[in-house]
């Protein structure tokens, strides 16, 4: 039944496609490092070139799924070295990432997250390889009353990360919630807090959001303490440059979980690396952070969202492959790429053209592998971004984001938004606010009203449907758990060990 | 140490390639382009790409044709665009299509109406279809429609589009076939055609109104059955043996057309020269083959007479939105 891949082991192995592969990866890198350039647009802009240049469908597509992957790497770069995501999938990796890097920890965390990635990749792939078609019929049993209640576990999950101060958490992801209500109605295609102006008929814009809110906030930042005498420079020393093989393994439970959930939610239509790196980090934080080190500088911290969204990139081709369902935008572009070649994705994809199925799945297990060789040793290379001085770096960001938002949306508009969300976010920074609510709020909660709202329309009103199946009814009850055990759990356990004594 | 010190300016390195990248945009006056009105990747990027490629691979424009990305409300951002600074630009054609008449006759593209821009043809088309699961009770259109018409809150359509999007134009205009208000119709909006696809696959909607061209898969593995197509004809290839609505007896047809419009100060010389252009490229072997690449039907209206089609079509359509209530 591997027949296919072995196969496309031959394919993926000539010199061209080899060389396509790592072509990719290293283009995909950087598209995922440069905050405004997304996957998406990588391949929107090489799968024009790929066709014209005249490519075989297979080495076109193993191009184009190096430039997936290699954005997810590229992503957690600018997260941990500037505490600026440089793509959606890469918004949780700031939470760890960023102050590692502050402690003077740069390489290593560099070094750890291209492992945590590789990691979460190779899972997916092992699953996609092994169950694809299997999985793609659990997913589509998802449907909106399912997807509602994911969410709510989401959330619930969230509630992990109060922390300190559970109003202001509270009152950031309800701020985030707020901005992805703005634009056309997905229901009933009314206008929603668009003021009568087009450029908001869209909503805001993901890139928008996170550019604004955490590059934008983060310069005004660095210019407030640029004017202090007193400022220290904020950056450590650049210590050691290698991640240790320690370190790595008290990493591998919050790896190989977190891979396991990235895979999942990949696989699921409609989700993708966000959510993905969301729920693997707001999980683990749950079950090992005993000392309350998360969002400090915790190595599992980073490690989790990194190896999630690798999975879920991976996990997304799945109903890609199998359904001819995309999973994600990327793979909905991807999809597009196929149909080029008259290629139709789908069960018939791996009779009737097993050296392009086969040759894709090849691809990604050659793709992740050269992604690790490349990111490992320049983990220190990369590191020194941070021994840049200020009065470079700052104006360097600053170009860096408003070229991201211009070029996406050719509109100045566009640029006012992320100037506006940024100095918002600025002042919530100011005041003590975290960020990670707001972001996720905002991807949350546009995905969890749209499912509600889709599965009311579908029962007509009736609140029924939002625990009729088996699976919606898990996740309820799983979110119930984990709003009250917390607080049940110590209880309880206090009750017996009276008992006992 | 040169190489590592190099790649310590990298934000300054990728800042001048990203500015020069997003640089070219602006550069090349004297070229003809295409702005689609979305982001890249879409529908409206195909329809600039099926030009763009056209003319240069039939020689008809000399120098590349440019595709631009003006996304932001709907298509709206470019038709106001269009509107107000490049009114009479003689190189700029904007990528539109069934949808940007439906927003029009919605009056979602502001103070702007159909009359505003100088419509220039369509080079493709695509067809609704109405998709039921394979394993649905129903074998062809009347047997959905007898039972929608005797319990129409029990069979869910659902589609890529809001309430009032060209999606749910399709399904609205099967259930008036029926006699069925459309206001009556349960109806779910889902993100996209794959999304849509997902929930009829698995039994949350009962009847996608998809496009033709982004089921050919689900056609091949057998998952989903065309209960319809709604094209005046029936179609060749893969689809020669799915009826239309119209001979089943319901009167429903959806093209969703692929075209350009220009300027509305565009002079009558530029404009006619376009005409020709795209008239010429339709008549070509090589065009069949790149739009049958891309998923279209021939479709070809050009001039006054695609003018007159589209503003048949958003007049039609703003009655129906006023039948059922959707403009105020």
């Amino acid at each position: 039944m591997f027949d296919f891949l072995i196969q496309g082991f031959g394919v993926a192995l000539s010199p061209l496609n080899l060389g396509l592969a790592f072509l990719g990866a290293l283009l995909g890198t950087l598209f995922g490092a440069l905050p405004g350039i997304g996957p998406i647009n990588g391949i929107a802009i090489l799968m024009p070139l790929a066709y014209t240049l005249g490519l075989p469908a297979e080495s076109a597509l193993i191009l184009l799924a190096g430039v997936y992957t290699g954005a997810e790497y590229g992503g957690r770069m600018s997260s941990i070295l500037l505490n600026v995501p440089g793509d959606a999938g890469a918004v949780m990796t700031t939470l760890d990432g960023h102050p590692l890097a502050k402690k003077g920890l740069a390489g290593p965390a560099l070094g750890l997250s291209a492992v945590s990635s590789f990691v979460g990749a190779t899972i997916a792939i092992l699953g996609l390889t092994l169950f694809a078609p299997l999985l793609a019929e659990v997913a589509v049993m998802f449907g909106p009353a399912e997807f509602f209640a994911l969410m709510v576990f989401a959330f619930a999950s969230m509630s992990v990360m109060m922390g300190k101060d559970p109003i202001k958490t509270a009152i950031g992801a309800v701020l985030g919630v707020m901005v992805a209500m703005v634009g056309v109605d997905s229901g009933t295609g009314v206008l929603r807090y668009t003021f009568g102006m087009a450029e908001l008929y869209d909503g805001i814009d993901f890139v928008v959001m996170i550019i604004g809110l955490f590059a934008i906030s983060e310069i005004l930042l660095m210019l407030e303490h640029a004017n202090r005498s007193d400022a220290d420079e904020g950056m450590p020393p650049l210590g050691r440059v290698m991640v240790s093989v320690k370190e790595l393994l008290f990493c591998k439970w919050a790896m190989l979980r977190s891979a396991l959930i990235g895979f999942i939610v990949g696989v699921l239509p409609g989700t993708g690396a966000s959510v993905a790196g969301a729920v693997a980090y707001t999980t683990e934080k749950r079950l090992s952070d005993k000392g309350n080190t998360f969002g400090t500088g915790d190595m599992r911290g980073l490690a989790a969202p990194e190896a999630a969204n690798n999975a879920a990139a991976a996990g997304s081709f799945v109903p890609m492959l199998t359904l001819g369902i995309p999973g994600s935008g990327t793979t909905a572009v991807l999809l597009g790429a196929l149909m080029l070649y008259n290629i139709t994705p789908g069960p018939m994809m791996f009779t009737e053209r097993p050296e392009v199925a086969g040759g894709l799945i090849a691809s990604l297990y050659i793709g992740n592998i050269v992604l690790l060789a490349l990111n490992l040793p320049l983990a220190g290379v990369f590191a020194r971004v941070l021994t840049i001085p200020r009065w470079v770096l700052v104006p360097g960001i600053a170009i860096l984001a408003f070229v991201g938002v211009y070029q996406l949306h050719s509109d100045l508009t566009a640029i006012y938004l992320m100037l506006i969300i940024g100095i918002v976010g600025y002042l919530l920074r100011k005041l003590g606010f975290s960020l990670a609510p707001v972001i996720l709020g905002y991807v949350l909660g546009g995905l969890m009203e749209d499912n509600l709202r889709r599965a009311l329309s579908i029962s007509g009103g009736d609140l029924g449907i939002l625990w009729q199946s088996g699976i919606s009814l898990g996740l309820w009850i799983a979110a119930a758990l984990l709003l009250t055990l917390p607080w049940l759990l110590p209880k309880l356990l206090s009750g017996k060990a009276t008992d006992k004594a | 140490m040169k190489f590592n010190k190099a790649l310590c300016y990298w934000p300054a390195l990728l800042a001048l390639g990203g500015t020069l990248l997003a640089g070219t945009a602006q550069a090349q006056s004297g070229a003809t382009e295409c702005i689609a009105p979305a982001k890249p990747g879409g529908g409206y990027d195909l329809t600039c790409r099926l030009a763009a490629n056209g003319l240069q691979e039939t020689d008809l424009i000399d120098k590349p044709m440019m595709v631009s990305y003006m996304p932001g409300g709907i298509g709206a951002v470019a038709y106001n665009h269009v509107n107000g600074v490049r009114k009479d630009d003689p190189n700029l054609i904007v990528a539109a299509s069934t949808g940007a008449a439906v927003n029009l006759a919605l009056g979602k593209f502001g103070q702007y109406d159909a009359d505003e821009v100088r419509w220039l043809g369509a080079l493709g088309a695509d067809y609704g279809a109405i998709v039921v699961k394979a394993d649905a009770p129903w074998q062809n259109l009347e047997e959905l429609m007898t039972d929608l018409q005797t319990d129409p809150g029990e069979i869910v359509f659902g589609a890529g589009g809001t309430v009032g999007s060209q999606d749910w134009m399709k399904a609205a205009l099967t259930a008036k076939a029926a006699d069925i208000s459309p206001r009556d119709l349960r109806y779910v909006a889902f993100e996209g055609g794959g999304e849509s696809l997902a929930a009829l696959l698995g039994n949350h909607i009962q009847v996608f109104t998809g496009d033709l061209s982004e089921l050919s898969s689900q056609l091949e593995s057998g998952k989903v059955r065309v209960l319809a197509a709604l094209s005046e004809e029936r179609l060749e290839g893969p689809y020669a043996d799915i009826p239309t609505a119209a001979e089943q007896g319901y009167d429903v047809q959806w093209p969703i057309w692929r075209g350009y419009y220009m300027g509305p100060e565009v002079s009558d010389e530029a404009y006619q020269a376009w005409v020709d252009k795209l008239k010429t490229l339709s008549e070509k072997e090589k065009f069949a083959e790149l739009r049958e690449a891309r998923g279209l039907f021939p479709m070809a209206r050009f001039g006054d007479d695609f003018d007159g089609y589209v503003k048949d079509q958003v007049a039609q359509f703003k009655q129906l939105a006023e039948e059922v209530g959707l403009t105020q």
